[in-house]
């Protein structure tokens, strides 16, 4: 199949899918928070953009409820929330500690080749003109797990894996055109949750070591 | 039809040489717009270019023949490569000689001769300006021939020709991928025409430079020669990234009105590229030279990622 043969809205799908590839490879290369955090609403904002896109071109309107609760959660209530923590937890000007940043951008070009491949079987499977998108978001939940071995702070560590999240979801809503309404509003309240949890978390862990270094976590072992 | 075709080439090229100062005059006049100052009037730049040429030229006794020869090298070698860029017109004789590979090898040799002509003498500056320039060059090549290839696997051609009529003559598509090499084109550009955030055109504060460093020795018309270069480059690399990437208005036929829109569409997008260019020099800062690399790899990672796009995405 040629690639002139798509819809419109197929190309935009494609686009967006290899835009939401970029915002990933962007929190890769990021080093300051805050800024960290609005790559990630962009993330989210382009993952309802999707969403919204296939609701409409394919009629599943219960897409919109999908689109909605993507649109809430993941472009204004968390990045908020992570926002006020990282304001009152002081880290708001926090440069990052990254292992050579070059390296880590080539190993995760080698783990979008590696996901391409890995999907070449799956794809066969499916139908649908947007079957490709299963590769990108695969390497979306890839690149958010890259993100989190490769960061040492918990607040990005928290961020990689709501961008694995974005990745699952994208590959729900673009390459099957969404899961079960029931699936996506438990994915949603655990998304929810997991973030209001991880903000204790982040107080308790400071209070308690000083530190949001998850390095320092190692020293928790009694000596002799 | 070939003899005005080649006249029209002709004319081409000539109007690529004499519009590169007026791009320049007014990418500095709109910077100083956005920094409240008056600013030179745009075409400036005419007036410096004629009084160098007016003024005796200054050598060092020490001088070899190739730091004589390299001004009228690179001068003619970027005038070779303004002749295969398809500017207001697409079908043009001189654009079937050579591809954008060559194009990529005739700044590559221009470039050689510069480096070799700062080291010519001996002085410091030259010295560290023509291994910074290579430095730099080593980490934009790569890119910008990634993102070239980017675009030659869609098009099936690396011929500029033959990208900028098939993206004329196919019905209107969106390639994630071209979004892709655009931004690592434009990331190129900018540092292979010593723009700010790598090279600031408009220090000559030492230990910063990067250009300016490289011809610090030169004076007269070899200094004309050598600023008009780079200035006809930067109208190259502008011409590039506007015809590849928004190619509409370009002259399809050879006929009068097809090639007076061509030429008021380039005049615009030109001025529009001029804009950003500015505005964003307006707001981005020099960056510390041993920051660069990071930089342009991330004009590589880019481009690598827009050639993943088009073989993941567009591939079916």
């Amino acid at each position: 199949m040629n690639f002139t043969v798509l819809t419109l809205a197929e190309q935009i799908i494609l686009t967006l899918a290899a835009l939401m590839l970029f915002t990933s490879f962007l929190l890769l290369a990021q080093t300051r928070l805050l800024t960290l955090i609005h790559i990630f609403a962009l993330q989210g904002a382009l993952l309802f953009a999707t969403t919204l896109v296939i609701a409409f071109t394919y009629g599943r309107h219960h897409l919109l409820i999908s689109a909605a609760l993507t649109l809430g959660l993941k472009v204004f209530f968390i990045p908020i929330q992570m926002q006020k923590l990282v304001t009152r937890l002081d880290i708001k000007r926090e440069v990052e500690v990254v292992g050579n940043p070059s390296l880590i951008m080539f190993g995760a070009a080698a783990l979008v080749l590696f996901s391409y491949y890995a999907v070449l079987p799956i794809r066969e499977l499916s139908m649908l003109a947007t079957r490709n998108t299963i590769a990108v978001s695969l390497a979306i939940v890839l690149l958010g797990m890259l993100l989190i071995i490769s960061r040492r702070k918990a607040v990005v560590q928290v961020v990689g894996f709501m961008c694995m999240e974005n990745g699952l979801m994208f590959a729900a809503v673009a390459a099957t055109q969404g899961m079960p309404m029931v699936v996506e509003m438990g994915v949603a309240l655990d998304v929810l949750v997991a973030a209001i949890l991880f903000g204790i978390f982040f107080f308790q862990i400071r209070t308690e070591f000083g530190t949001l270094d998850v390095d320092k976590l190692n020293l928790l072992k009694e000596v002799d | 039809m070939n003899v005005s075709g080649w006249i029209l080439a002709l004319g081409q090229t000539a109007l690529l040489i004499l519009l590169a100062p007026l791009l320049s005059g007014w990418i500095k006049w709109v910077k100083c717009k956005f920094q409240n100052r008056r600013g030179p009037i745009p075409w400036q730049p005419y007036r410096d270019l004629a009084k160098l040429f007016r003024k005796e030229v200054v050598m060092a006794q020490q001088a070899s023949p190739l730091f004589r020869a390299t001004p009228y090298l690179v001068f003619s070698v970027t005038v070779l490569a303004s002749s295969i860029v398809p500017a207001f017109a697409v079908g043009l004789p001189t654009a079937v000689i050579a591809d954008v590979i060559v194009m990529v090898g005739f700044f590559a040799l221009a470039r050689f001769f510069l480096c070799l002509a700062g080291m010519d003498l001996g002085t410091a500056f030259g010295g560290m300006g023509a291994s910074r320039e290579v430095t730099i060059s080593s980490l934009t090549e790569p890119a910008m021939l990634l993102s070239i290839f980017t675009l030659a696997m869609t098009f099936t051609s690396t011929n500029l020709d033959a990208m900028v009529l098939h993206t004329l003559t196919q019905p209107f598509q969106i390639y994630p991928s071209f979004i892709f090499a655009g931004m690592s084109l434009l990331l190129v550009g900018v540092a292979e025409c010593g723009r700010i955030p790598i090279d600031n055109p408009a220090t000559h504060l030492e230990l910063t430079m990067i250009h300016e460093a490289m011809i610090l020795e030169y004076s007269g018309r070899h200094l004309a020669l050598l600023e008009w270069a780079s200035m006809l480059k930067m109208l190259i690399f502008g011409v590039l990234i506007c015809n590849l990437f928004l190619p509409w208005g370009t002259a399809l036929h050879l006929e009068p009105t097809a090639i007076a829109v061509g030429l008021l569409t380039l005049g615009i997008k030109l001025m529009g590229i001029g804009f950003v260019l500015a505005a964003s020099e307006s707001v981005l800062a020099k960056m510390r030279l041993f920051r660069t690399p990071e930089l342009l790899s991330l004009a590589f990672i880019i481009a690598l990622l827009g050639m993943l796009g088009h073989v993941i995405l567009e591939v079916h």
